[in-house]
């Protein structure tokens, strides 16, 4: 009677774990569906910069669906949040990997989140398409980096800071990988350009208190700022500057974390006059631009579109382009044809991925205007090829793929 | 700018951080000081004060708006402190750690509900005209000793916030009332003191004033559904060390931590400046637990 009773709870056991089990099951997509990770910030202090690159990329997704798919598929995002917490963005990577099975994976924004990511992606040899400027210094075949590297975006500004005639740059940025390494990059430049470094200082990541920062910078009398700060503390570093006297009218400031999205986030009266270093910008005159812009604003009126934005919705159509090309949603067959693909224009100029696994494209100088759009002072000749291992910097390293 | 001004510059930034530590962490002194309520929704009171002034500067314009904001901050933070206390930390007297899951409940619902009802992003409050000037001693702009106004409006209100909560406690009824339920309960409530009705009114105090000090922090701070928790470690922080029960010694902490921390940044990065301070408040603690004005008596023994 005993061994029966116990059998049976046995039994009942293993269909309720059964049972369990299997409400954790991934949804299997509908057979004439592939799957694709979009993984970004949607909580926490990064919020405020990366839920719209999640909008933009699944704007692009909304428009290949509509024209057919890719491969004859419809793209069905999961969409997962990394909470501006690197681990996260690792969990969660893995996550979409192994339950989801996702043909692909685009997000990412800090270089924290990314360093977290890299080791799921190489592990399970999926393919990550990064939207966001980054330090460089990175050579992974399952990362596809359309964001700027440093020669695409800081060494361009600082050759305009040159031009203009700054001598002595003062460099601000957050605690972590991205400023210290572009730091370290502008550093080098800096000195081989004969000119001065007036001082280097990093706030914590998230934090609010500038008031001895500021200090520092009025001992240091420079010509002008380099700011990676990112996230939050931009908005307390301009409320204090203009607060201690010393708005960008006054000592300018040239920010590389700093789009449309974040202007509007700080005010663009606190802004007006500083100017930002990138590869996209919303006024930029390209027809095809104006296209992606008015899609995007008629789903979201009155949003601004900024760079990440504009390479996460990119980066869509350049993977199905890929799949398109190499006729499969193998990792490895689609980075390949990727970068056999021929220049193309979704709004940023033209580019193309290099062997390297990162973005040929324009490099633009903008200054904030206080409509909280940008006015492009300067462009690239032409698009500029990308170099994750800077020659001063890190001599000796090259990226072959 | 010379050496003399640099310090001179510290020494001013470091009373600036210090009014803006008594401001964030005064509510906290009278919830947690007082009546040893782990509130960890202190953070998100500083919040909600900062978006009631968004609203109210978005409906009033910049100039009066603020004004209003700072008024409205303080009332309607101290109006939902006293709904919590009623709802939630009524219940939960005498089991701190209950309290303390509870209210980190409540932190994160009030982070979401910022996030749902105003975005993820954050809002722009900037200060008023008369606010926005600069006061440059011996010098330009870049050579002198910059006072701003918003920093010298913060000092001000922190330390009338201060005046006006020891005035409360110190020559009021209801002051007297609360130190008498602080030094002993029981015997408070032997005598006819209705506790409940006292320690109503103080959580919702120091809501209120939290409500307050977000208000006046959105002028230099984001104004985000996360922005409390930049302040929450630092609030404790100030309590603790300053001696749980005691506003002397929440001022007293403030002060020397912010006059510390803007001290250790003349030499070194923010970064290390914060690791040394934490180095040396574990070793204060390790002397004197008890925090720089610490109360004794039998029935705090047992507290």
């Amino acid at each position: 009677m005993r061994s029966f009773h116990s059998a049976r709870r046995l039994l009942v056991s293993i269909v309720a774990a059964a049972l369990c089990l299997a409400t954790f099951a991934p949804p299997s997509p509908a057979a004439d569906a592939v799957q694709v990770g979009v993984l970004q910030s949607l909580t926490g202090t990064m919020a405020i910069s990366e839920v719209t690159v999640k909008n933009a990329t699944l704007l692009a997704i909304d428009q290949i669906n509509a024209s057919g798919g890719v491969l004859g598929k419809q793209i069905q995002p999961v969409v997962e949040d990394g909470a501006s917490d690197p681990s996260m963005f690792a969990q969660k990577a893995q996550k979409l990997i192994q339950q989801d099975n996702v043909a692909t994976v685009f997000g990412g924004w800090t270089s924290a989140s990314r360093k977290a990511m890299l080791p799921v992606f190489e592990r399970f040899h999926s393919l990550l398409w990064y939207p966001v400027q980054f330090e460089g210094n990175e050579c992974s075949p399952d990362i596809m980096y359309s964001g700027a590297q440093p020669n695409q975006q800081i060494l361009p500004a600082l050759d305009w800071a040159e031009q203009k005639g700054y001598k002595s740059i003062f460099l601000l940025g957050s605690d972590y990988v991205f400023p210290r390494t572009a730091n370290l990059i502008l550093k080098k430049h800096i000195e081989h350009d004969g000119k001065t470094m007036a001082g280097e200082e990093y706030v914590p990541l998230g934090g609010t208190d500038f008031s001895a920062v500021i200090n520092k910078i009025k001992v240091a009398k420079p010509d002008i700022i380099f700011n990676t700060l990112n996230g939050d503390s931009n908005v307390s570093f301009f409320k204090q500057m203009a607060a201690a006297g010393l708005p960008s009218a006054k000592l300018p400031v040239m920010s590389f974390s700093i789009a449309e999205q974040e202007a509007k986030a700080i005010g663009p009266s606190l802004l007006e006059g500083s100017y930002a270093a990138w590869n996209y910008f919303q006024s930029l005159p390209d027809p095809v631009n104006k296209k992606f812009v008015a899609a995007y604003q008629a789903k979201y009126p009155g949003s601004p579109v900024d760079d990440p934005m504009a390479h996460g919705y990119l980066d869509v159509y350049a993977w199905a382009a890929a799949v398109k090309k190499a006729g499969s949603f193998d990792s490895d067959k689609v980075r390949k044809a990727a970068v056999a693909l021929a220049y193309s224009d979704v709004g940023l100029g033209p580019t193309k991925f290099a062997n390297n696994q990162s973005l040929v494209q324009t490099a633009y100088v903008g200054q904030l205007l206080p409509s909280g759009q940008f006015k492009i002072l300067w462009q690239s000749k032409g698009p500029v090829v990308p170099v994750p291992y800077d020659p001063l910097s890190f001599p000796g390293k090259t990226c072959v793929l | 700018m010379s050496e003399s001004t640099l310090v001179a510059g510290q020494l001013f930034n470091g009373i600036s951080v210090a009014s803006i530590l008594l401001l964030a962490a005064l509510g906290l002194a009278l919830s947690f000081g007082l009546m040893r309520v782990i509130n960890m929704a202190h953070g998100e009171m500083l919040m909600m004060g900062g978006y009631l002034t968004y609203v109210s500067v978005s409906v009033f314009g910049k100039g009066t708006g603020f004004v209003i904001g700072l008024v409205v901050a303080f009332i309607g933070t101290g109006l939902f402190g006293a709904l919590l206390e009623v709802t939630l930390i009524r219940r939960l007297y005498g089991r701190p750690l209950d309290t303390l899951l509870a209210t980190w409940g409540v932190s994160l619902i009030l982070q979401q509900a910022a996030r749902s009802i105003f975005g993820p992003i954050g809002v722009e409050v900037t200060a008023p005209a008369w606010l926005s000037g600069t006061l440059s001693l011996g010098g330009t702009v870049m050579t002198g000793l910059s006072i701003p106004a918003v920093r010298v409006f913060i000092i001000v209100l922190a330390a009338v916030v201060l005046g006006g909560v020891g005035f409360i406690i110190a020559r009021t009824r209801l002051g007297l009332l609360v130190r008498a339920v602080h030094a002993n309960r029981a015997i408070a409530e032997a005598l006819g003191t209705n506790t409940r009705a006292v320690d109503l009114a103080v959580f919702a105090l120091g809501t209120a004033i939290a409500g307050l000090a977000g208000s006046a922090l959105s002028l230099i701070a984001p104004v985000t559904p996360t922005v409390g928790q930049s302040y929450i470690v630092y609030a404790f922080l100030v309590v603790i060390v300053g001696g749980l029960g005691s506003l002397t010694g929440t001022l007293a902490a403030a002060v020397l931590i912010g006059v510390f921390s803007a001290g250790a940044q003349i030499f070194t990065s923010q970064s290390f400046s914060d690791v040394l301070l934490l180095l040396c408040v574990i070793a204060f603690m390790q002397v004197r637990p008890r925090g720089i004005v610490s109360q004794s008596s039998r029935a705090l023994e047992e507290a």
